[in-house]
Formats: structure tokens, sequence, C-alpha cells
């Protein structure tokens, strides 16, 4: 503020005077605005001081502007009624009076929550969870059906646009990740392996591990914090702005619209990207053994197929697959599950990560009892 | 509604040959007025014309491509975003979308800028809020209402109401009526004349609504042709000659308003 622009904003002030009667007189001035009131903290203390000490004599017609929440703040001073001699502009008293004739509501009593509730909440909530789940992927069944006889209806324009944004823009990071555990891995084995002179098994284990397991656990966890989060994201934003509405109003399924394209894609780019990340993390770990145990990158090419049964690889292209479907269907889950405001979507978006990247490991697991006996030499 | 702003106070709102553009668009070319303080300012427009973008340049959420604005006898910052607490404390912003915080219930949206302000007592903000929630006609039962589950009258009265917690001395507000019932737009009106008798207060209001032109504003500025055609009081804007002014205020539906 310029000099000229505070001028006309006097500051409020209150002065006690002693009277010809020896009575004690509060004597307010200046312009009480809201936010001029709050910015002197004296002020309100030496109100409420005047309160206390019972004055009862207060005169306001000095004061230039009074707006209303300055006048409540000398309305509660006064403990909610008038002081016994109050000298005022008409116009002022009228405000004050506005405040003596504001009766409040009484607030909606609380419900005491108990432990019991708490829980009986939770297992709710999941039964919820399960049930829109089940919901969902009915619908997709039935989607995929009606695609299955009406081929010309595959929404392949949005298919390819997510094979995109999910697949081809993830190359990069998903290859630096890659090589980076790789490098490590080997490392860190090469270090044992020395110990026991079996230098050369740095291939089965590495093979092994990352075509089996690291390749497409580190693409589908990249992929769940990526595209996942964006998708969940997505789908919350058209609820935020009416756009899932519009869409129903012209008679577009949301699953068929939405929710399969992004499942057809992902299924379909996710054993892409994993194949993609064994393929980084291997170069990663054949510098590294090249490195560290002098084992050259030819011989680690030629021995690799010996060492690694061929049904490794399908079993990861399958996983990833799996992994593909199970993380579109969280992140559109949780996506349909947004409320059209901004704290929702904060919440969702981070449920549907962990959600997936969960299932992701669960998953894995499940593959890992069922296809013991499979693929291992 | 004669206000008589005396002399000695600066112009609550002021530009200096304005250039707005968007990229090749031009938005507004050489706009410069006053406005001074205590005057209820309806900008109107044809839709798409800037008038938004003109109340947005004074918030100073944007920029002018070109020239000076000031408010309250101050210059804003050449650069956006860069507001200054002081100024828009001073100023309340009605926009055109309610621009509620959807995570907040109506109470909580009205009780922000109290909060932010820093006033933690309790019953205070209560007794305020509920006065301004039934001010701009709205019941106390509505306050544990989130912005999702309001109708859209209802979230231009709770952003008003918001707009006018801290009693700024700038208000600005976009399109206040559209989305009303008539019934509403006329409690509006009446609302903001009893506000404007206690407060005297500057509104830069951009709207549609003839009524309001007529029964509110003191002064009527039209933005055609990306220029600020005329700024002045309604008779002399009706006799302006311009043919925007010719189609907005010589209609058959705007001669039953200015006829009666
Ligand atoms: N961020 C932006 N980038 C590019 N162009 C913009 C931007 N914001 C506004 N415009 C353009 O500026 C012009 C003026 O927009 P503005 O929102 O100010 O119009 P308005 O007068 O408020 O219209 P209405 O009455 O429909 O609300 C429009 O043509 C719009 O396309
Ligand atoms: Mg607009």
């Amino acid at each position: 503020m310029t000099d000229k622009a505070t001028d006309f904003q006097a500051i409020p002030q209150l002065e006690t005077v002693q009277q010809a009667d020896g009575q004690f007189c509060a004597v307010l001035s200046g312009s009480w605005h809201l936010c001029a009131v709050v910015a002197t903290p004296k002020l309100r203390a030496l109100l409420q001081q005047c309160a206390e000490n019972a004055v009862t004599h207060w005169d306001l017609r000095s004061v230039t502007a009074l707006d209303s929440a300055a006048a409540l703040i000398i309305w509660r001073a006064w403990g909610g009624q008038w002081p016994a001699y109050v000298q005022i502009k008409p116009e002022h008293r009228q405000l004050l009076q506005r405040w003596q004739a504001q009766v409040l509501p009484n607030p909606p009593p609380k419900s005491n929550l108990w432990i019991g509730q708490g829980i009986a909440d939770s297992i709710g909530s999941v039964a919820g969870h399960l049930r829109s789940l089940l919901i969902l992927q009915g619908q997709l069944l039935l989607d995929v059906a009606y695609l299955l006889s009406h081929p010309k209806a595959i929404p392949w324009a949005e298919i390819s646009i997510i094979i995109y944004d999910a697949g081809v823009r993830a190359l990069g990071i998903t290859a630096l990740v890659g090589f980076l555990i790789g490098v490590v891995l080997s490392y860190l084995s090469a270090l044992q392996l020395k110990m026991f002179g079996a230098e050369i098994y740095i291939i089965n284990i590495l093979g092994m591990s990352i075509i089996r397991e690291l390749g497409p656990l580190l693409a589908a966890i990249l992929v769940a914090g990526r595209s996942g989060s964006a998708m969940t994201a997505q789908i919350g934003i058209m609820r935020v702005t009416e756009e899932l509405d519009a869409l129903s109003a012209m008679g577009i399924a949301h699953s068929m619209r939405l929710v399969l394209p992004k499942i057809a894609a992902l299924s379909l780019v996710m054993p892409l990207l994993s194949e993609w990340t064994n393929v980084a993390a291997l170069l990663g770990g054949m510098v590294s053994a090249l490195v560290t145990l002098d084992i050259s990158m030819g011989q680690f090419v030629m021995k690799l197929p010996e060492v690694v049964p061929l049904a490794n690889v399908f079993i990861g292209l399958g996983k990833s697959a799996v992994f593909g479907l199970a993380i579109a269907l969280l992140a559109c889950h949780f996506g349909f599950r947004i409320k059209p405001n901004t704290e929702s979507l904060g919440i969702e978006t981070t449920n549907s990560v962990v959600a997936s990247i969960t299932a992701v490991i669960m998953i894995d697991a499940v593959f890992a009892i069922l296809l013991m006996k499979v693929g291992v030499p | 509604m004669t206000a008589s702003p005396s002399p000695v106070l600066p112009n609550a709102v002021r530009f200096e040959q304005v250039w707005t553009r968007f990229g090749d668009k031009l938005i507004h070319q050489n706009i410069s007025f006053c406005l001074q303080q205590g005057q209820i300012l309806g900008l109107v427009g044809a839709s798409g014309c800037g008038k938004t973008t003109l109340l947005r340049e004074i918030i100073g959420l944007q920029t002018p491509s070109q020239g000076n604005i000031f408010v309250m006898g101050k210059a804003l910052p050449k650069q956006a975003g860069h507001l200054d607490l002081q100024t828009s404390r001073l100023s309340g912003v009605l926009f055109q979308k309610g621009a509620l915080f959807s995570a907040l219930n109506v109470f909580e949206n009205i009780a922000f800028p109290l909060r932010e302000l820093g006033i933690a007592d309790k019953g205070f903000i209560q007794h305020l809020v509920i006065m301004k929630l039934q001010r701009v006609g709205l019941t106390t039962s509505d306050a544990g209402l989130m912005p999702a589950a309001l109708s859209g009258g209802m979230v231009k009265r709770v952003a008003l109401a918001r707009a006018l917690i801290l009693e700024p001395s700038l208000l600005l507000l976009d399109e206040p009526t559209s989305g009303l019932d008539p019934i509403a737009s006329e409690a509006f009106v009446s609302l903001l004349s009893e506000l404007y008798g206690e407060l005297n207060f500057t509104v830069v209001m951009v709207t549609h609504d003839l009524d309001i032109l007529r029964d509110l504003c003191t002064e009527v500025a039209v933005l055609a042709d990306h220029q600020l055609i005329v700024k002045a009081a309604l008779p002399t804007v009706l006799a302006c000659p311009h043919p925007f002014i010719g189609q907005f205020f010589h209609n058959r539906r705007a001669n039953r308003v200015f006829c009666n």
C-alpha cells in the first residue's frame, strides 16, 4: 500500500477516558474493518479488558466505518448484550442489532464411534471393493462377448493410444532401471561366486532370476506407478468435470470406452515391456560380469539358452499379461470410486498404485507356487 | 444509490493503455479507464470478448502484454501469480464457475478466508459464516453439504458468501446472477445494494443482466471490438451510437426493461 492509500483507512482505535462523573468511558474511533482489527491483536485485548472491567459507557460515534464482522467482535466482547450506556451512529446500531437477533442452530449430534463399528466398516469396505470389482469384470466379459460378435466396434484408436502411452513411452525408464538392477545383481552375485570359484554360474543365476522373476516384476511395478496412477487420475478427473456423465448421456458405456481399451492395451503391452526389461537387465549383468569376472559377452549369450529352459520365457510372458490386466483393472476400479472432489482424487490414486503393486506381487507368488515344477533345470 | 467519492481517495482500479494478447490473438486493444472508489461498475460485452480476462488482470492472475494496472492506487506486479496478500485481502472475488474448494464443505469454504486471516475463535467464525449464509439465501442445513452436492445456483451463492466474508473494499464478480432464478437474482440485487449502503465498497461486475445494470450499477463499461467503447452512467451509454450498443441495449427485451 502506498501512503496515500492507507490514509483513508484510519486505524481502528480504543481509548478509555474518565468522564466528569468519574465513570470510565470506552471511546472507539477509526475504521473498524475485520482485517484491520485482526491485524492489531492489542486492540482486541484492550476491548476484552474494557468489557471485563465492566465499563458501562461506550462511545462509538467517532467510528468512521464498521463492518459486520468487526461488529461481531465488539458484540462478543460485550458478552452478547448491550452495555448500559452506548452512544452510536444509527447505522452501526443496526449492525449490532443484527447480531443480537441471530440465533445459532444447534449443531447436529455427533455419532459416537466404537471399535466394533470401525472393524465392521472396514470389512464392509473390503466387501464393497470386491463386489464392484466383480461387477466390473462381469461387465467386461459382456463387452468382450459383444465385441466378438461385432468386431467393427472394437475401439482400436483408444487401444493404440494407450499402447503408445503406457508402452512406447515407458521404454526409456524400464531400460534404465532394468540395466542398473542387472549391474547390481551381477556384481553382488559375482562377489559370492568368486569365493567358491563358481564364476560361470553367474549366467544361471542372472538368467533364471531375471527372465523368470525380476524382469516381469520390475516392469509391472514401473507400469503400475506410471500408467496405473495416470489411468485412475484420468477417470477421476472425468468424474470431477462431469465428462463421465456426458458419456453416459450419449449412451456410451464407460466399461466399453474407458475400461476395455486400457485392459486390452496393458495386457498386450506388459509382456513386451517385460521382455524389453529382461534384455536391458541381462545386458547390465553381462557388462558387470565382463568387468568383474572376465566372462565375455559371447560366452554369456552362448551359454544362456543352455542354462535357462525356454519355459521360463513363456512363464514370464504369461505372468506379465496377467499383471497388465490386473493393473488396468484396479486402476479403473479405483478411478470410478473417485468422488468429485480433489481430496478423493488424491486418496484413490494412491490407493490404486498401492493396490496394484500389492496385487502384482501376490499374483507373482501364486504363479511361483503353481509353476514350482515347470521350467526348472 | 449516489456515492460521492472524495477526491483524496486513490482510484479503486486504473487501467493505463492495457493490451492483452494470447499468442497471436488480440483480446484487449489499448484499454484505459479509471474507476473511483464507491462505484459499481457493470462490465458488458459479447461472449468471449475478454471480460473475464479483464477481471483476472485486476486480481493479478494474468498480466497484460503491455500497459499498467493500478488497484487501490498501487501498481500490480509485472509477473502473474505474485499476489500481494494485502491486495488480495482487500478484494473479494466471485469466479464465473464458483471455484469452490471441492474437498471442503460449504461451511469450511466460506470460513476459509477467515481461517487464513488467523482467526481461531470457533464461535466467532460460526456466527459470521451462518450470517453470510443466510444473507445469500441459503439455510444452515446447507452448511454441511459438499460442493459436488450443490445445484448451480447454490454454488453461485456459496461463492458469493465466500467473496463477501471479509467484507472487502473491492468486490469482483464474474456473472454473479447467471444460473440464478429471477427471485434469487432480485435477492442478490437487494443484498448487494444493502451491503453497498453499509460499506462503501467498489464493485466490478461482469453481467449480462439488464435489470442489474439498471438497478445496481452506477457505471456501465462496454467492451467490443477489443476496445472499451464507453464507460459512463447508463443513460450516456444508452445514447452512444456504437452498433454493439444498439444490439445489446436496444432490442425488444432490453426496451421492455428500460422503458418501464
Ligand atoms: N488461457 C488462455 N489462452 C488462450 N486464450 C484464452 C485464454 N483465456 C481466454 N482466452 C481467450 O480470450 C478470449 C476472452 O476470454 P474471456 O474468458 O475473457 O471471455 P468473456 O468475455 O469472459 O466471455 P464469457 O462472457 O463467455 O464468459 C476468448 O476468446 C478466449 O478464447
Ligand atoms: Mg467470462
